[in-house]
């Protein structure tokens, strides 16, 4: 039988198979930020040893930083702690990490693919959930817990139970307006926010095909969200166009070989998944969530549903989610209000993602009773839409650009939504309290929440943008 | 971080016939904020060891001077709850080093075998008879072979083989956790790596 390219990529980083069922995975790529490491750092140092693998490591802190004077100091003391402690643990075993306002610091999961330190093949690793972001270039990456993280640490390796396998072949050619954020807020809200439970999910079909690696990375980063272990989508030229001439990319004769190595990452014809769903395309319009959890969607004309069919605690947590929106089944989203607009995220605050929303705002105004947060997720994000222009058409709609940083994807910094408010969000979660106590979101893709911006309600960029 | 290396045990045992008893029972909440794995065994069954105002409870077993020894013997389905590691570390911290019960929570299980603490799953028939020997013998002596898998009422001579994970068991027989274990393979690691470049 064949294998799945999940299987081809785990497989060939299987060091020794453990009675129990767990493997011991070689782990190519670490990444490592300011909240999950400084444990496993103690523990590395309680053990009187040092990171096994310093080169193959790589630092950012993102999570708990400001957006705003990153080049003055921190003002506020846990995060300037943080940030210190970090900087300390990462030079004293030798970690090349992206300092606060260098040209190279970002969120984790956008400044890995952006240096090309992630390539197609690879295994990687970090303490948190959306590692499953770098599963775009065919590589296995999953989030890890602090004790796993000092394992890597201390050896470069981790002891994992293999997942299941999922297929998820989305056909056909999607519509106008329709993102990538768009195509997997639908599949989560088909398959539920636990339908990939203990699965590896690849996705394909030329639907998936036709996305760009951004597009691809913003799949694979909200593929856990529906329970999954991550998600992967074999390498193709778009991988390799994406990946050559960035920074840490083989070079030249290398890259060539690496190419020709990366073409055999693709499932075989006759592999067999554990799970398969097949959805289309044309069936996707611009999705936004209504609820508390991101398996809560529905297209942006749609109204809320009603918890017919649910039973049980299902029931419960429905109207639990209703309540705390303050949503009724029946209702439409268009023309609800909205508060905050966050573009932003290592879900959304790529260079494609502000391209898309400063177009479409364009020429327009922002709407004034809106406080919009425009977060790029890096440095090389801020100063390619510099380059491009994108601040001073933002600014002439009412836009400003902020600094890098996770921001109000997890408001651990000081960017939360007040409680009440309601947020249209290109983040990855719309759990209760999450981007502030009482904050209320709704996930939605950059067009969605160019639109909402401009209109200041729950609005179709298909009409607003004459798409 | 290294734990004692386990082959072989022969000690007393406490009783604690008692269902389902809760992570939150082992460890309260309230005592999960240290940072460090330490003192955590002051706090075990915290609540039912002591009263409100701080004074130990006699009646209760762990406070009975007649039971003694590092193996607990607790009734069905001990460590349910909350997946907190810290139950694990206050059992072992206290100075048990074999937990018996005749079903575990899986998270507890897990995190005591991570830590040192020897996980003993006997049959509920099996598990009466313990409780049976403690009580005409709070002294009473117990065997706990983990090479052999094997736990033994050493009064009657009853024995019953009990499961365990090879892998927890090389650690266990090796004092290593998860990490210790890792750094144990170093050279398979490294010849993993040369073969690939
Ligand atoms: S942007 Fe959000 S999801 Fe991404 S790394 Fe930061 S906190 Fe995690």
């Amino acid at each position: 039988m064949g294998k799945t390219l999940f299987d081809k990529v785990w497989d060939a980083h299987v060091v020794r198979q453990l009675d129990g069922g767990r493997s011991v995975l070689y782990i190519d790529r670490h990444y490592i930020h300011e909240v999950t490491s400084p444990v496993a750092f103690l523990g590395l140092k309680n053990r009187g040893i040092k990171v096994a693998r310093p080169q193959q490591t790589t630092g950012t802190p993102d999570h708990n930083v400001p957006t705003q004077d990153q080049d003055k100091p921190v003002t506020e003391e846990q995060s300037r702690k943080q940030l210190e402690s970090f900087s300390q643990n990462c030079e004293a075993n030798g970690i090349e990490y992206f300092k606060l306002g260098s040209p190279n610091h970002g969120v984790v999961h956008i400044v890995g693919p952006e240096q090309g330190i992630t390539q197609p093949g690879m295994t990687i690793v970090c303490g948190d959930s959306h590692t499953s972001t770098h599963g775009a270039f065919g590589a296995v990456a999953f989030g890890i817990g602090t004790s796993e993280v000092e394992m890597v640490f201390a050896s470069q390796c981790i002891l994992q139970p293999k997942p299941k396998t999922m297929r998820i072949t989305v056909n056909g050619k999607r519509g106008k307006g329709v993102t990538a954020k768009d195509i997997i807020l639908y599949i989560i809200s088909k398959i539920s926010a636990s339908g990939g439970t203990g699965h590896f999910i690849e996705f394909a079909g030329e639907a998936i095909r036709d996305l760009s690696m951004e597009e691809r990375m913003t799949v694979c980063n909200m593929s856990i969200e529906c329970g999954a272990r991550g998600g992967i989508i074999a390498p193709d030229q778009t991988t390799f166009d994406y990946v050559k001439g960035r920074n840490r990319a083989p070079k030249g004769e290398e890259f060539d070989k690496a190419v020709e190595k990366w073409k055999t990452l693709a499932s075989d014809p006759d592999a067999k998944f554990d799970t398969e769903y097949t959805f289309d395309a044309a069936d996707i319009e611009p999705m936004i969530t209504y609820g508390t959890n991101p398996g809560m969607g529905i297209g942006i004309t749609k109204t809320i549903p009603s918890d017919e069919g649910l039973s049980g605690s299902d029931k419960v947590s429905f109207a639990k989610a209703l309540a705390y929106m303050d949503f009724k089944s029946g209702e439409k989203m268009l023309g609800k209000r909205v508060d905050y607009v966050f573009l932003g995220s290592c879900t959304n605050g790529r260079i494609e993602d502000f391209r898309q929303f400063a177009q479409a705002v364009k020429g327009r105004k922002k709407a004034p009773h809106v406080t919009a947060w425009l977060v790029p997720g890096s440095k090389m994000v801020e100063a390619q839409a510099k380059a491009e222009g994108l601040d001073v058409i933002l600014k002439e709609a009412g836009f400003e650009l902020r600094q890098p940083g996770c921001s109000a994807c997890l408001a651990m910094n000081a960017d939360k939504i007040p409680a009440g408010m309601y947020s249209v969000s290109t983040s990855n979660r719309n759990f209760e309290g999450r981007q502030g106590p009482g904050a209320r979101t709704m996930l939605a893709g950059p067009l969605v929440a160019a639109a909402a911006a401009v209109t200041g309600v729950v609005s179709d960029p298909r009409e607003v943008f004459n798409l | 971080m290294a734990i004692p290396k386990f082959t072989k045990l022969t000690t007393t045992a406490c009783p604690l016939n008692i269902e389902n008893v809760d992570t939150d029972q082992i460890i309260p909440a309230r005592f999960l904020k240290a940072v460090e794995r330490k003192g955590f065994g002051d706090n075990l069954f915290r609540d039912w060891r002591y009263d409100k105002q701080g004074n130990k409870i006699t009646t209760f077993p762990l406070n009975d001077p007649k039971y003694g020894g590092e193996i607990l013997v607790a009734a069905k389905n001990f460590g349910c709850g909350s997946s907190r590691e810290h139950a694990a570390w206050a059992v072992f911290d206290y100075g048990f080093r074999v937990v018996v019960s005749s079903f575990f929570a899986d998270i507890f299980k897990n995190n005591a075998l991570n830590n040192g603490l020897v996980v003993v799953q006997v049959s509920e028939e099996f598990l009466n008879k313990i409780f049976a020997a403690i009580a005409a013998d709070p002294k009473a002596q117990f065997e706990v072979d983990l090479p052999n898998q094997t736990f033994t009422i050493c009064a009657t001579g009853d024995k019953t083989s009990f499961d365990i994970d090879g892998y927890k068991k090389e650690c266990l027989m090796n004092g290593y956790d998860d990490v210790d274990y890792l750094l144990s393979i170093k050279d398979d690691i490294e010849r993993f790596e040369q073969s690939r470049s």
